[in-house]
């Protein structure tokens, strides 16, 4: 079989990070990006300074990806940034941050990795979503409502996208050590960790596991799902 | 250019013809009706051409645009309408690139 080509974006640091390590070790060639350059390299990936919500830059990486290697087979929309802070305090320039990154960057990468997925007729995207959505945590409206989007568009894209051989799943994982939940303080944590019916932090390896699965070629019959961690 | 934009995606609609197993008249142009009234194609079959035309712009005239657009249903001006007015459109698009 062919070496899978994977992209993933935000892979500069956190979650990211440890999906472009570990698919590379499993042998995938990892295309990823972010809005800084890394400072780690790695043979078998290729960094992209890009944010995930500017057309031209997706654009950009996609035309790339098609010249080099004439096919996707796997998109991991890992990218994204929260806000944690009362609804009443925060920004619009937040809101429209947050919103942009997590919403339209994920909305951008699907429709370009579809377009290619589809020429091969096969594919299957994974977005970033979180327990935070089913469990209507405070103190982060826009994060929240940001990634119920995401949820929305994983089932109609699942739908849209089936007809091409794609499918489109979201993981949600639960807090997880890295720089997103720093500003977090712990007895919030503490108060999360609680409501999980397995009540510890979550891992990167927690979410690749998750990933893992989506992307078996013997998991083309399983679209539109999210999976929450924990036991949430 | 719009000649050349023409030819570029009547082989689109030849490939989706072959392809996709779609039904093609004997003479195609530009009046060819592409969606729509008349139109050639059902909804997938639209999302695979302008996929296919995206790719072959690339290709060929090395200029990255997206054919995406909100007129889509329209009857009067939907840029799918006809295979001429596509390459209106994409012709539109790629000056404004340029
Ligand atoms: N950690 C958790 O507790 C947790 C829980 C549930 C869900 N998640 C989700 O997991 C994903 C990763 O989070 P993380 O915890 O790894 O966060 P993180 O450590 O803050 O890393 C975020 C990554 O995304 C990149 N990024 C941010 N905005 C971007 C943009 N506009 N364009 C391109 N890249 C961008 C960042 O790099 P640059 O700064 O260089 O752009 C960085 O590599 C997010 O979608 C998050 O919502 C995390």
């Amino acid at each position: 079989m062919d070496t899978p080509i994977t992209l993933i974006t935000g892979t500069r640091k956190g979650i990211g990070r440890y999906l472009a390590e570990h698919y590379v070790r499993c042998g995938h060639r990892v295309v990823g990006c972010s809005r800084g350059d890394v400072d780690w390299s790695l043979d078998g990936y290729q960094h992209y300074v890009a944010d995930v919500s500017d057309e031209q830059a997706a654009r950009r990486i996609f035309t790339d990806v098609r010249k080099k290697y004439g096919r996707l087979d796997h998109l991991i929309n890992n990218a994204g940034i929260g806000s944690m802070n009362h609804s009443l305090l925060t920004p619009l320039s937040t809101v429209n941050a947050v919103l942009n990154t997590n919403v339209v960057g994920t909305f951008l990468f699907c429709r370009e990795a579809a377009k290619l997925m589809k020429t091969n007729a096969y594919g299957r995207i994974v977005n970033l979503t979180t327990v935070a959505v089913p469990l209507k945590l405070e103190g982060e409206a826009i994060y929240v409502a940001s990634k119920a989007a995401v949820l929305s568009l994983t089932g109609v894209l699942a739908r849209e996208l089936a007809p091409f051989g794609i499918t489109v799943n979201a993981v949600g994982p639960v807090a997880i050590e890295t720089d997103l939940i720093r500003s977090v303080p712990k007895e919030k944590i503490d108060r999360l960790v609680s409501r999980q019916a397995i009540p510890r932090l979550g891992t990167a390896a927690d979410v690749a596991n998750v990933i893992d699965f989506y992307l078996l070629r013997t998991s083309g019959f399983i679209t539109g799902q999210c999976l929450f961690l924990g036991g949430v | 250019m719009k000649p050349e934009l023409v030819s570029l995606i009547l082989n689109a609609v030849q490939e989706l013809g072959e392809h996709n197993g779609v039904p093609l008249p004997t003479a195609l142009d530009g009046d060819t009706p592409l969606f729509g009234r008349d139109g050639l194609l059902d909804s997938l079959g639209l999302v695979t051409l302008v996929v296919a035309v995206e790719q072959a712009i690339e290709d060929e005239l090395g200029v990255s645009v997206s054919l995406a657009d909100e007129r889509a249903l329209s009857q009067r001006a939907s840029p799918y309408r006809t295979v001429g007015a596509l390459a209106d459109y994409a012709g539109s698009l790629i000056r404004a690139a340029a």
